[in-house]
């Protein structure tokens, strides 16, 4: 195969097939894909562990397990260990009979799918989260390691938050570059990507709500990179965990209501704080919300609910999944809520989401126990893939994710207005 | 008649009835029932696609300015492809988009279907082309409307 890019020796090896015929289409691919994008050259992928966007051992993509068992045969395995994204069946989730029995078929191959995931480098039995780059989960790259990740929050937050680099990788194109070792340069992994192409001007009164914002900018900016201004008024400038979790709600909406894999917030952000306006275009389009276009944003959410008056049969709180803090928070806000309305437990069924570290470090704490005796379950699940079995689809489920409103038939709420909702049992 | 010249992600030549969608195409969303329920002729299961909802996919040229939606998007082309239930051609408006480009490759290198892609056509492609239109589709990313 003739090259437009330079690869290495070892590369050109690997492409000539003197490493087998898997090891050569897999470079093959990714060549192809940097080539599509007007990628020179390949860069090694520096960051200690990978992360998949494939989780669930879906029965109609039999095609993928057929591909890695191929590989694996092939003794094409990842060079890296990694983590995965949350896993689509919990047993704590409430679940009918025949909603039960969709699932056993939909996912099928779950089972056997994640004895082929341990073989290619999963990092444990815990490593199935979205939100891998929490402290608990430990999957936490540095500042400008290079990635070959898929998960559109996960991306988006490790490119922002972290300053690491990584582009929006599918699934399947970021296994091969954990396995090739090496990923094409282009978009995001260079530093003309990462400029932005939009400022965004925040002019609220108050606190935007994470969820909104991020979808009113992933909305309007698309793939680009937007400078957000004004947000430090109301998170200030320190990244801690309460201003991380508010940049990975906000984030995991502007990937999914847009394809966002980057933004920078002004005073906050690693490579914002470092280089300042420097990383805003010239030519950079700009972008003002304020209380009337975030109200104008979450008008224009359809509801797709037969009935639209219906009550709400479950609620998902998590997507993506939740951080300790959150958790702690939700609980104090729950406990506070009930004791006002004179009550004990939450009137809607209510599933917190996060990985599984996350919550057996919440399992320590007080707030876990007063959580349990308020009737809210924990769980690991992901919530999108429990909602694409079409007998849950068809259920009244509300959710304060903009990325799962986005996905499924949920509904979106604010965190105010879902307490308001759990607590008293109706919208 | 009218050509459009666009650049060759993965080169063909193919012939086939156009179906176009205005708005993005979100793979996930547009495949997911038809791959779940064994739907040969993978009819569009995206609601809030109302270009293309309800209508077959498998063999048309899909004419499209990017995907959206989430990250498994360039996989499941690839296992749609796989299945052969893959679009005849894709035709981009706008620069490809990373899973597009990774579903497209992955059905190049990984299996043996002809799924020629072209991107970077331009808005006027897709302000003239409209569904039920034969389109053909030349090695060098030449793209005939008729």
């Amino acid at each position: 195969m003739k090259t437009k890019m330079v690869l290495t020796p070892e590369q050109q090896a690997m492409l000539n097939g003197e490493k087998g015929e898997a090891m050569a289409k897999v470079m093959k691919t990714l060549v192809m894909y940097g080539e599509a994008f007007g990628a020179e050259r390949m860069v090694p992928v520096t960051s200690k562990y990978g992360h998949l966007v494939t989780s669930f051992g879906l029965s109609v993509m039999k095609p993928v397990y057929e591909l890695i068992d191929k590989l694996l045969e092939a003794g094409a395995v990842s060079g890296q260990k990694f983590t995965v994204d949350p896993r689509p069946l919990d047993n704590n989730v409430p679940s009918n009979f025949l909603q039960n029995l969709l699932f056993k078929i939909m996912y099928s191959k779950q089972e056997s799918y994640e004895e082929q995931l341990k073989k290619m480098g999963l990092i444990n039995d815990h490593a199935f989260t979205c939100t891998c780059y929490l402290d608990e989960v430990g999957n936490i790259p540095e500042k400008g390691e290079v990635l070959s990740w898929a998960e559109s929050s996960a991306v988006v937050y490790a490119n922002s938050v972290l300053g690491a680099r990584c582009n929006r990788n599918s699934g399947i194109i970021e296994l091969f570059g954990s396995i090739a070792g090496c990923v094409p340069y282009f978009g995001l992994l260079t530093d003309e990507g990462r400029m932005a192409t939009w400022i965004v001007d925040i002019q609220t009164t108050k606190i935007p709500e994470a969820q909104i914002l991020g979808s009113a900018i992933g909305i309007k900016v698309m793939e680009d990179v937007p400078y957000i201004k004004g947000l430090t008024r109301f998170i200030g400038t320190e990244l801690n965990d309460k201003t991380k979790a508010y940049l990975k709600d906000m984030g995991a909406a502007t990937a999914s209501n847009g394809a966002v894999g980057l933004y920078h917030v002004e005073g906050l952000t690693p490579e914002a704080v470092e280089l300042g306006e420097k990383l805003i275009k010239p030519d950079a389009k700009v972008y003002v919300i304020d209380d009337a276009e975030l109200e104008r944003v979450r008008k224009s959410y359809p509801c797709i609910w037969k009935d639209p008056n219906a009550t709400p049969r479950l609620c998902f709180i998590g997507c993506p999944h939740l951080s300790l803090i959150q958790l702690k928070e939700w609980t104090q806000k729950l406990e506070k809520r009930l004791n006002e309305l004179n009550k004990e437990k939450v009137s809607i069924p209510t599933i917190f989401t996060a990985s599984v570290p996350v919550l057996n470090a919440f399992s320590k704490t007080e707030e876990y126990f007063k959580l349990v005796k308020m009737g809210v379950i924990t769980s690991y699940i992901c919530p999108l893939m429990y909602m694409n079995n079409p007998l849950c689809g068809k259920m009244p489920v509300i959710t304060n994710s903009n990325k799962l409103r986005t996905y499924t038939t949920c509904r979106y709420h604010t965190d105010d207005e879902i307490l308001e909702i759990i607590t008293k049992g109706g919208i | 008649m009218k050509q459009f010249k666009g650049r060759p992600v993965v080169p063909g030549t193919v012939k086939a009835e156009a179906l176009v969608s205005k708005g993005g195409f979100n793979t996930l969303a547009s495949y997911q029932k038809s791959l779940m329920f064994g739907d040969k002729k993978a009819t569009c299961s995206d609601q809030n696609n109302p270009d293309l909802y309800g209508k077959p996919m498998s063999g048309k040229a899909l004419c499209l300015p990017q995907t959206i939606g989430s990250t498994t998007g360039g996989m499941v082309l690839y296992c749609a492809a796989a299945l052969g239930r893959q679009p005849a051609c894709l035709l981009f408006s706008k620069p490809i988009d990373s899973l597009a480009a990774a579903g497209a490759i992955l059905a190049n290198v990984w299996t043996d279907i002809n799924m020629p892609t072209v991107d970077s056509l331009g808005d006027e492609f897709l302000e003239y082309v409209k569904t039920g239109m034969i389109i053909s589709v030349s090695e060098d990313g030449t793209v005939t409307v008729e």
